[in-house]
């Protein structure tokens, strides 16, 4: 994989592509952190990538992102200068200025919109992120994992509030967050998980924008020749195929705050008679075909348009579309206890064990 | 009682007589330049072929690629005024932000920001400030605008201040005509004000082309009511249109797909629909076009338009083919409309797809003769290539192992062949005028998209509540109302927002009144 120095405005449609990619079906459709990174980048030139190596140990760090519901932030744009507010805020607290920005989430609106704020704040972005695709929840970090506390938290909205927080904990943060977002109109933009250097260097996934990238420039130029990305896909990011077929039942309903449900999948050409059920809260987190796992959380589970390989959001799914099931093992630190605890099939209330997607693929 | 139906095509202008399920005539007559020259003579051949009175036609319907193709051409686009109530969200992505130049350009790039605009709930994200709208008129004014489209921060869940700020502007500007956000797209809020800046240029060539369709039908002597047909099978009244003419995007498609399911009485099929330049496959799912699934952009402005999911190759009646000797190949050139002045058979000198047909015997026309300098060999090597081509494209719209039928229509149909891969093909009768009986046979709907809040009802309830609203629509649009039935039926709960906010989106049809 070809690792990014800078991002430039003509890199921005292949980091979008490859940020609905990783959305993993949930984290909102990239394209508005899209135009406000191109805007930005236009204003203030290209964003400088800095390698994890290649940090001061004693650099600041500071994640920015959206929080809340990706609909609402489609339809009540940003006013623009929320998350610098943000940055602003816990600069105050800190009482020290951000030597660099990070992405927090590799996957959906949050892969974008912190490089629009790294344009617009004139800093470097780190070559990383805390969680190699899309969760739902802000303890969902690897950071978590390296006891980097999420507080001092920043949020701001579009009127001019710009709250920080103080908790005992990530997942509390997470709990505490969420209201005020709703108050926010349903969306906010935060700064979050301050770290140094030397933290970062132990606690975050590297290399997440140059993976990015390079999965948004294999989709543009597969589909380009007119085939399907899937395989190069699975060749070049060691990922597989593991269903093709038609979305035949999608059944959606909220519990506690969050769109849960289920997809059927009935197989087409190589897996005709068979069917896939594929269960979701935000992002595809379970993979099953009668009752077996072909692939659990944090593993990747991505649906690909069949026709132009295309990622399709669970809100975008509906009756009749025909779509390629991927599955990408998930970074190592996710497979380790603590990693499972916080993002394992258990959290989200699927009773079963979780078992590498390449162990139970290889074993078919 | 008998319905026209029309297609007024960029090549062809069709027409044909219907009466109930009988199709009476279906006539073909190029397309003017005026538009009304070619509807007059297409609508007269096909009243006297029917041998019908004039005074027995009930109702005329029209389909159109005229909108569509302004807008790809950028002409007949009018200056228009973008007003987004927003303030002080939203300021980041101004109006227009992501459009190809030419056209910020042909709708002259103004636009201004005001404070206004809901949140989710319905709370205010910034009261409307009267005195700023009135600055805005004036200096609307001034830049000399009478077209202005109006689009504010969830209005999907609540229109107040798009109407608010309307009745306003309306007073200091008497002359213009106003185009509103909620009236016609869905939440998104970029995609949804690009269709109502779009609608917004279009209302002046709208009212033209209307009233011209209505001079046309006029000189030829038939004064029922006529309609025009929408994106998704369903007719739009007069009056309607003029005032949503973006509406008629990608009609030409759709009515081309229903047309074939009425003629050959197939509901689920694949769509052939093959004209002089271009074959359009399109799949039919309970007899209506299968949506596209992504957002679809329109001359390269994005929308979230219901648009149908075609799939279009460069493979038409038209198509030049490379000559005996070099390498194979077929377009996508085409001789287009002047295929009778260019094609061999026709005394030309160009080899295409239609001189193959005939000189293999799958049609009869032109002069056979002229094809004695092209072996059966080069023949046939051309037809299994422009075969392949059908296949390839009939499978991509394809959704299931089912052998479901092909529907061969357009006047470039020879081309397909009996059978496409394992599917079967039919040929209806009249297919060559399916896009005109497409149109004949458009209904009423009526549509609602929106959020619903289940704190206080069931989701039974919100559904029922959101299905009366989108029968009033329809009813209020002309529909009959003993024959609504629900055409699509979708509800996405919102992640993370309380009070279990739900999106519905539904719509209903029902044949047209009279």
């Amino acid at each position: 994989m070809e690792k990014i120095k800078t991002i430039t405005r003509a890199d921005m449609a292949d980091v979008a592509l490859g940020g609905a990619f990783l959305g993993t079906g949930g984290g909102g459709d990239p394209y508005i952190g899209k135009l406000m990174a191109e805007q930005a980048i236009g204003e203030n030139g290209p964003v400088p990538v800095i390698g994890i190596a290649s940090l001061d140990d004693d650099a600041l760090i500071v994640p920015v992102a959206m929080m809340g519901a990706p609909t609402v932030m489609l339809e009540k744009l940003p006013r623009g200068d929320e998350a610098i507010s943000a940055l602003r805020s816990l600069e105050a607290v800190l009482g020290r200025k951000a030597d660099a920005i990070f992405c927090i989430e590799a996957g959906g609106l949050n892969s974008t919109i912190p490089i629009a704020v790294a344009a617009a704040a004139g800093l470097p972005i780190v070559d990383g992120d805390g969680m190699g695709r899309a969760f739902p929840e802000l303890q969902m970090v690897s950071m978590t994992m390296f006891d980097v506390h999420a507080c001092p938290m920043a949020m701001a909205d579009e009127k001019g509030n710009a709250l920080v927080l103080n908790t005992v904990d990530n997942l509390s943060t997470e709990k505490f967050a969420r209201v005020i977002t709703v108050e926010m109109g349903g969306a906010g933009l935060i700064a979050l998980y301050p770290m140094t250097g030397a933290q970062a260097k132990r606690a975050i996934l590297p290399d997440s924008l140059s993976l990015i990238a390079s999965i948004g420039r294999i989709i543009t130029a597969e589909q380009t020749a007119n085939r399907n990305p899937a395989d190069r896909l699975a060749a070049d990011l060691g990922g597989m195929r593991l269903f093709e077929g038609r979305v035949t039942d999608v059944d959606r309903r909220t519990e506690g705050g969050f769109a849960r449900g289920q997809a059927v999948i009935e197989g087409l050409e190589a897996y005709q008679g068979r069917s896939l059920t594929l269960k979701f809260q935000n992002e595809f987190l379970l993979a099953e075909e009668d009752g077996t796992p072909a692939a659990i959380t944090p593993d990747l589970i991505c649906l690909l348009d069949l026709e132009t390989g295309q990622p399709i959001t669970t809100e975008q799914m509906a009756y009749g579309y025909r779509v390629i099931v991927f599955g990408l093992p998930s970074d190592p630190k996710w497979r380790t206890d603590h990693g499972l605890e916080l993002v394992g099939p258990k959290y989200f209330g699927y009773d079963i064990p979780y078992q590498p997607i390449e162990d139970i693929n290889a074993k078919n | 009682m008998f319905r026209i139906g029309v297609d007024v095509g960029g090549t062809n202008t069709d027409a044909v007589v219907m009466q109930g399920d009988q199709i009476l005539s279906g006539v073909k007559s190029p397309t003017t330049e005026d538009v009304m020259g070619g509807v007059v003579d297409a609508v007269e051949r096909a009243i006297t072929d029917a041998g019908i009175e004039k005074s027995g036609v009930t109702a005329v319907m029209i389909g159109t690629t005229h909108f569509t193709n302004a807008v790809v051409e950028r002409r007949h686009i009018a200056r228009t005024a973008a007003v987004r109530l927003c303030l002080p969200a939203a300021q980041c992505l101004p109006p227009m932000v992501d459009w190809p130049d030419d056209m910020c350009e042909a709708v002259g790039g103004h636009f201004w920001m005001a404070k206004g605009g809901n949140e989710f709930d319905g709370r205010k994200i910034s009261a409307l400030d009267m005195a700023e709208i009135d600055t805005i008129a004036a200096e609307i004014g001034e830049a000399g605008i009478d077209t202005i489209a109006i689009t504010s921060v969830f209005s999907p869940v609540s229109d107040e201040m798009e109407r608010a700020a309307m009745a306003r502007l309306a007073e200091r500007l008497p002359d213009a005509s106003f185009t509103l956000s909620s009236e016609i797209g869905r939440l998104g809020i970029l995609e949804r004000e690009n269709a109502a800046i779009m609608n917004a240029s279009l209302r002046a060539l709208s009212e033209r082309t209307v009233d011209a369709f209505g001079r046309a039908l006029e000189k030829v002597g038939v004064t029922c009511p006529y309609f025009i047909t929408q994106n998704d099978g369903t007719l739009m009244n007069r009056d309607f249109v003029q005032s949503y003419p973006v509406l008629t995007f990608a009609s030409g498609p759709t009515n081309s797909m229903r047309g074939a399911a009425f003629l050959s009485g197939k509901t689920e099929a694949i769509v052939v629909d093959v004209g002089g330049t271009t074959t359009d496959v399109g799949a039919l799912v309970k007899g209506f076009p299968r949506p596209a699934s992504t957002t679809v952009d329109v001359g390269g402005v994005r929308t979230n338009f219901r648009m149908p999911d075609v799939f279009a190759i460069g493979l038409g009646g038209g198509t030049i083919v490379s000559a005996e000797g070099e390498p194979l190949s077929v377009g996508p050139k085409s001789v287009g409309y002047r295929l009778t002045q260019e094609a061999l058979i026709f005394g030309g000198k160009t080899l295409t797809t239609s001189d193959i047909a005939v000189g293999l015997g799958l049609a009869d026309f032109g002069d056979t003769s002229a094809l004695t300098g092209v072996s059966p060999d080069h023949m046939q090597a051309v037809k299994a290539h422009t075969d392949n081509m059908l296949l390839n494209a009939v499978e991509r719209m394809r959704v299931s192992p089912d052998p479901i039928p092909v529907l061969a229509v357009g006047g470039g149909s020879i081309l397909v062949p009996e059978q496409v891969g394992d599917l079967p093909v039919i040929r209806p009768e009249h297919f060559s005028v399916a896009n005109a009986v497409g149109a004949a046979i458009g209904q009423i709907s009526g549509e609602v998209d929106r959020i619903f809040s289940l704190e206080s009802k069931s989701r039974e309830e919100a559904l029922n509540d959101a299905r009366k609203e989108a029968t009033d629509k329809a009813i209020a649009a002309g529909a009959r109302p003993d024959s609504i039935e629900l055409l699509d039926q979708e509800d996405v709960p919102l992640a993370y927002l309380p009070g279990n906010a739900t999106r519905i989106r539904l719509k209903v049809v029902g044949d047209m009144n009279g």
